[in-house]
């Protein structure tokens, strides 16, 4: 079956920034104050610890950041026709997710559904009892009872496969390690190899048995629609991933340059940009944005001419919603900087370079910007968990990303009816409350070791 | 003194004139009222004339900057922008699509707001800094280090799962105080209670690590030192140097906030059902209401600028070295 590339203005972007971040990698690399710090941090075990659960998450992004879109079924020698609706990889991986719908809610592991309905039963006629789900526990037949059983095996069996597959990342990075220094035990390894073989262990023994579950059970139970929530929750990370990243790269090199631009030159120049940032500053930021998505809004809802799929617009809307972000937060890293680039400019070596009659753009490349990287890498770093957070509740308010694109905002809010519920619907809820948790608390203690690694005064 | 009032107050002036020159961009630039008409009438109803009936009807059907039929001054105060954003100015918010008149709504809502914002906002702080200078009380122990962790665990929260958290357990489950809604008078305490603490509890996380750092630094202090060394039991060390001495990083933070209380939650107003200016806006941008919408950020910027002068004033409070010329 032939398939459509499908390439949008979001994916651009992300691979964009996994090039950057490789190029990034080898312009540290080759600045040895740089690489002391990252040393800092490879070695601190929390943060190499959780950048490891990050790695994990952006591994799902990217593989949800490959669109395509399907051939459908034609007669030979036809044109070929292409599905409308977009899929990812991550979506042809987790197509038993995807595909497998129910009528409405069913709990997790359920075998039928949340509510009762008339169903004709062969030899009683019709009463109203919980209907079978369709496919949850369907391998079953008849023993249904036996679920906490059947669960705990399979779930046995692929923790053990998972465990199995670490004991192979195991062998291969002490083999490495052995092959460097013979005598170097893990724990005392330069870099913190010990916390992240631990924390792979304990996502390839959780993960592993998670998705071969998921096969036969909804491990997660179904939403209104009947949609799996695992497969909710993983479409999610992207959207907060987008958020996070992409926001950044938005308002990095506009805080970067205006920043070192407004201490350097100093003059009408540094007024400018200090009223710019002050008059941003002054408006309360979701206010800001919400005005913004608002007439963002409007464009969108009065030019259906530019978008040939929904997916498309969803992203559009997306992109402008990290631009409006980035917008609105890049006046605080960049005060940050100008503040730091008015101490630097007085220093004795950059008034060396003046008098050598050295350009103001060259000594601000070669002399400023790399002494102002370190507070440039805190702030994004720092920032990233924020944003995340931001697009739940700005979605949540109807401001955020677009209501037909899966984000933990959009989840949140069509959740919250069900703690309404008799009985309660519990595990949409929970289940994004989980994910985010743990994505953005690996964010926290990661910024916090980069933190510290780079800015050994700060506590 | 006085004049260093006066002049803070002028130069406040062109922030806000620049603030309302970007929301009145972000508002009629980028779109035209004719597109705003469209969208409010719907896809339907949509006829040239019911367009231009919208307009004239809202006051939008002027030219945006500058009137040139219109002689003189006219030309200048017979436009949009004069109508809609430069009165705002002079307290005249116009009216919301529902015809009411925003400055009375703004009026009526600040009360509420302001009774849920100020009790989060004093026992927020107090708890914050008692629990923050507990943990560097005992900083390099493990009850600082389990403390630090709970703190970036809080932190890592979103804050919708406190509010929804805090609702289902205390309002539906136990069953302690109403879900939502809002009183007059003193019955409105039963309806105060849960908001408030949630606000509290949600901010606690981050709010403490950060006092925990500033009183860190403090600590590190030679004053600090010195005061050990003359046989000061720490306790007074804490209460009496360090909290005083850190007050002044921790007003930087605080005293900005204190105008913004006006402003309300919008998060905490709308999930509570509280008649406040938090909710207004939420309902307001639900409802694309934009003359309510660009009426709260100018207000919204007023109260921050407002807030930045009383920063620097309260400065002179703290510490008499600090003289404005």
């Amino acid at each position: 079956m032939g398939f459509q590339v499908v390439v949008l203005w979001s994916d651009i972007l992300i691979w964009l920034l996994v090039a950057a971040g490789v190029g990034v990698g080898v312009l540290i690399a080759k600045n040895p104050p740089l690489l002391a710090a990252w040393r800092r941090v490879g070695a601190n075990r929390v943060g190499m610890a959780s950048a490891t659960v990050l790695l994990a998450f952006i591994l799902i992004g990217l593989l949800d950041s490959l669109h395509y879109r399907a051939q459908l079924e034609s007669k030979p020698g036809q044109k070929a026709v292409y599905a409308i609706e977009v899929l990812s990889v991550l979506d042809a991986l987790a197509a038993p997710l995807r595909s497998r719908n129910e009528k409405t809610y069913s709990a997790p592991f359920a075998t039928r559904l949340y509510a009762k309905e008339t169903i004709d039963v062969p030899g009683q006629g019709t009463v109203r009892d919980y209907p079978r789900l369709k496919h949850g526990g369907k391998h079953l037949g008849e023993r249904e009872d036996e679920v906490a059983e059947d669960a705990a095996f399979t779930a046995f069996k692929a923790g053990l496969l998972g465990f199995v597959g670490w004991l192979g990342v195991f062998g291969a990075v002490a083999t490495v390690n052995r092959k460097k220094s013979p005598k170097l035990k893990l724990r005392e390894a330069a870099f913190a190899w010990d916390a992240v073989l631990l924390t792979l262990l304990l996502i390839l023994v959780f993960a592993v048995p998670l998705f071969w579950l998921s096969g036969y059970y909804h491990v997660f139970g179904t939403d209104k629609v009947g949609q799996d929530v695992l497969y909710q929750i993983l479409k999610s990370v992207r959207t907060g991933l987008i958020i996070g990243l992409v926001t950044t790269l938005v308002m990095l090199p506009m805080a970067v340059l205006l920043g070192i631009v407004a201490g350097y030159f100093r003059g009408w120049v540094d007024d400018l940009i200090q009223y710019i940032y002050t008059v941003l500053n002054s408006i309360p930021g979701v206010l800001l944005i919400a005005a913004a998505v608002l007439m963002m809004q409007v464009v969108i809802d009065t030019h259906p001419q530019w978008f040939s799929t929904a997916a498309e617009r969803a992203d559009l809307r997306l992109l402008a919603l990290c631009f409006i972000l980035g917008i609105t937060s890049w006046t605080g890293l960049c005060r940050l900087l100008r503040g730091e680039t008015l101490k630097l400019r007085e220093l004795e070596y950059i008034q060396a370079a003046q008098a050598f009659g050295v350009s103001s753009w060259r000594i601000i490349v070669r002399h400023i910007l790399p002494n102002l990287m370190h507070i440039v890498i805190i702030a994004l770093v720092m920032d990233f968990s924020g944003l995340v957070l931001a697009e739940a509740v700005l979605s949540y308010v109807g401001i955020g990303v677009d209501p037909t694109m899966t984000s933990f905002g959009t989840m949140i809010n069509n959740a919250r009816m069900e703690l309404g519920r008799e009985p309660v619907v519990w595990w949409s809820l929970v289940a994004a409350f989980a994910a985010m948790f743990i994505l953005v608390l690996a964010a926290n203690l990661f910024a916090d070791a980069v933190r510290d690694a780079f800015d050994p005064r700060a506590a | 003194m006085l004049a260093y009032i006066v002049r803070r107050l002028l130069y406040a002036l062109p922030i806000l004139i620049g603030v309302n020159l970007v929301t009145f961009a972000l508002f009629f630039v980028v779109n035209t009222p004719d597109d705003m008409a469209r969208m409010q009438l719907g896809v339907k109803r949509v006829t040239p004339e019911a367009i231009q009936k919208w307009k004239v009807e809202r006051g939008y059907d002027k030219p945006l900057l500058i009137n040139a039929e219109a002689g003189g001054l006219a030309s200048v105060t017979n436009t949009i922008f004069f109508e809609k954003s430069a009165r705002m100015f002079v307290g005249d918010f116009g009216r919301a699509e529902d015809g009411r008149d925003i400055a009375r709504e703004i009026g009526n809502r600040m009360l509420p707001s302001l009774a849920i914002a100020l009790p989060t906002f004093i026992l927020g702080l107090f708890v914050t800094i008692t629990f923050a200078l507990t943990l560097a009380f005992f900083r390099a122990t493990a009850f600082d280090f389990w403390g630090v962790v709970l703190c970036v665990a809080a932190m890592s929260i979103s804050g919708l799962f406190y509010i929804i958290g805090g609702q289902y357990l205390i309002s539906k489950v136990w069953r302690l105080v109403p879900i939502s809604g809002f009183g007059d008078g003193l019955e409105a305490w039963r309806f105060l209670i849960l908001p408030v603490l949630i606000g509290v509890v949600s901010g606690i996380g981050s709010s403490t690590r950060w006092y925990r750092t500033i009183f860190l630094e403090e600590v590190s202090k030679d004053y600090v030192r010195t005061a050990r060394a003359k046989g000061l039991p720490e306790t007074l060390v804490f209460f009496r140097h360090i909290l005083r001495n850190a007050l002044i990083p921790i007003l930087t933070g605080v005293v900005v906030v204190i105008p913004l209380l006006f402003m309300g939650s919008l998060l905490t107003e709308s999930f509570f059902g509280i008649p406040g200016l938090g909710s207004y806006t939420i309902d307001a941008i639900n409802a694309q209401d934009f003359s309510v919408v660009r009426s709260m950020v100018f207000i919204g910027s007023v109260l921050y600028i407002v807030g930045l002068i009383l920063t620097d004033i309260s400065y002179t409070l703290v510490d008499p070295r600090i003289r404005f010329e």
